[in-house]
C-alpha cells in the first residue's frame, strides 16, 4: 500500500508565492544494511520526484539512500494561472505513484 | 508523648516520600511538550504528519472485507467517526470472555478472529498499525478515560508493580527515570513522564509508526532486562497502568515523537 499526502492551497492570488508540501509513504531501504544472517538488504528507494503544472515540469528532485523513510518534499512556486498540479514518484523495484491537486488563481 | 510525636513525624516523612515519587496531577505533561517546536508543528499538520499515512491505509482496511465471514470492520461498526469516537481513549479495557484486559491491537485481532474469521494481524505489521492508528485517530483531542472499570483494579495494581520494580543489569525501574528524573535529560534526549498519549505514534528515530508495546520493549531492553513478547499480559498491564496514570490527558494519536 502506498499513500500520498498533498498540501496545495485551493485558492491563490495571481503572483502569490505558494508553498507545496508532499509526503509519500515509502520505506527508503538504503541497501547498506544486513540481515542477521549477513545478507545485504537490497536497496529500495524512491529515485526521483517530479511536479508538473498544467503539463509543464516545474520541480524535480533526485533522491538518494541517505534520505529518510516517507520523504517529505516541500517547495515554493509562484501562482500564475488556475490549473492542476501533477506529482510523480519513481523508484526501485518498479515503484511508481502519482497524485494530483487543483488550484484556482483569482 | 515525645515517642508518639516521633512516630507521627516518621509517618509523615514516609507519606511524603511516596507522594514525591509519583507525579502530582498539576505537573503532568504529555511527551509532546518536551519536543522541539518543529516536531510539534509536524504533529499538528495533518499533511506533514507521517502517521497520517498509516491512518489513510487504516481507512482502506476498515472498509475491506476479510476472512471466511467475508465481513469488513465497517459492516458491523459502520461509520468509524461515530462508532469509534473516544473508544481508543478507554483502552486497554476488560474483556469478559478472557477475564483480563486487552489493548487496542488485541481487540482488533479478537474482532478478526471472532467476527471476521480471519487470521490475526502481526504485531508491528503495517496492517495492524494502520487499523490501530485509524481507530485511535477518532479519539484525538478527547481525554483518556482508561481504568474506570473496577474489574481492572487488580491489573492496574500489577502494572504499577512492574513500573515500580527495579530490574535488569542496570537495576532500574520505570519510575527511576519517568517519575524521579523526568525534568532531566538522558544522552541529550528529554526523559519525559511516560504518558502514552499519542500511540500508535510516528517516531522519527524509528522512521515508522510504532505501538506502545514497541516503546516499552525498547525501554526494557535499554535497562538490560529480559523483555516480554508482544501481547504478553505483563506488557498489557503496564500499558493499562500507564494509560490510567494519564487519565484526563488529551489523546494525540497518531502523534509524532523525535
Amino acid at each position: 500500500m502506498a499513500a500520498a499526502l498533498i498540501n496545495v492551497p485551493a485558492k491563490a492570488k495571481s503572483g502569490e508565492i505558494i508553498e507545496i508540501k508532499t509526503l509519500m509513504s515509502h520505506i527508503m531501504e538504503t541497501g547498506y544494511r544486513h540481515t542477521v544472517s549477513g545478507e545485504v538488504v537490497p536497496r529500495d528507494i524512491i529515485t526521483s520526484f517530479i511536479c508538473r503544472f498544467n503539463g509543464a515540469e516545474i520541480f524535480r528532485a533526485d533522491l538518494f539512500p541517505a534520505i529518510s523513510a516517507n520523504p517529505f518534499i516541500t517547495f515554493f512556486t509562484t501562482a500564475t494561472e488556475s490549473g492542476k498540479f501533477e506529482f510523480e514518484w519513481i523508484g526501485d523495484k518498479g515503484f511508481s505513484e502519482t497524485a494530483s491537486a487543483s488550484m484556482t488563481v483569482e | 508523648m515525645r515517642a508518639l510525636g516521633t512516630i507521627a513525624i516518621v509517618a509523615l516523612l514516609t507519606a511524603t516520600g511516596v507522594a514525591a515519587a509519583e507525579i502530582p496531577e498539576a505537573q503532568r505533561r504529555s511527551g509532546s511538550t518536551f519536543m522541539a517546536p518543529d516536531t510539534m508543528a509536524m504533529q499538528n499538520d495533518d499533511t506533514a504528519n507521517p502517521g497520517m499515512l498509516w491512518a489513510l491505509d487504516g481507512e482502506a482496511l476498515w472498509k475491506k472485507k476479510a476472512g471466511s465471514a467475508d465481513k469488513a470492520c465497517a459492516d458491523c461498526h459502520g461509520d468509524i467517526r461515530t462508532s469509534m469516537k473516544r473508544v481508543a481513549a478507554r483502552y486497554p479495557a476488560f474483556d469478559k470472555a478472557l477475564g483480563r484486559p486487552v489493548d487496542r491491537e488485541q481487540r482488533i485481532n479478537l474482532c478478526r478472529a471472532n467476527q471476521q474469521r480471519a487470521t490475526p494481524l502481526a504485531y508491528e505489521g503495517r496492517d495492524l498499525l494502520a487499523l490501530t492508528a485509524f481507530v485511535a485517530q477518532q479519539s484525538r483531542g478527547t481525554p483518556i478515560t482508561t481504568g474506570g472499570d473496577p474489574q481492572l483494579e487488580p491489573f492496574i495494581a500489577k502494572g504499577r508493580g512492574l513500573y515500580m520494580q527495579r530490574q535488569g543489569q542496570l537495576n532500574l525501574a520505570c519510575a527511576n527515570c519517568h517519575d524521579d528524573n523526568w525534568d532531566k535529560r538522558l544522552a541529550g534526549s528529554a526523559i519525559t513522564q511516560g504518558h502514552p498519549t499519542g500511540y500508535p505514534l510516528y517516531r522519527l528515530e524509528w522512521q515508522s509508526l510504532g505501538s506502545l508495546q514497541r516503546r516499552l520493549r525498547s525501554c526494557i531492553t535499554g535497562i538490560r532486562a529480559q523483555t516480554y513478547d508482544f501481547g504478553a499480559p505483563e506488557l498489557v498491564e503496564l500499558e493499562l497502568y500507564l494509560m490510567s496514570r494519564a487519565r484526563g490527558m488529551p489523546m494525540e494519536s497518531p502523534a509524532v515523537r523525535p
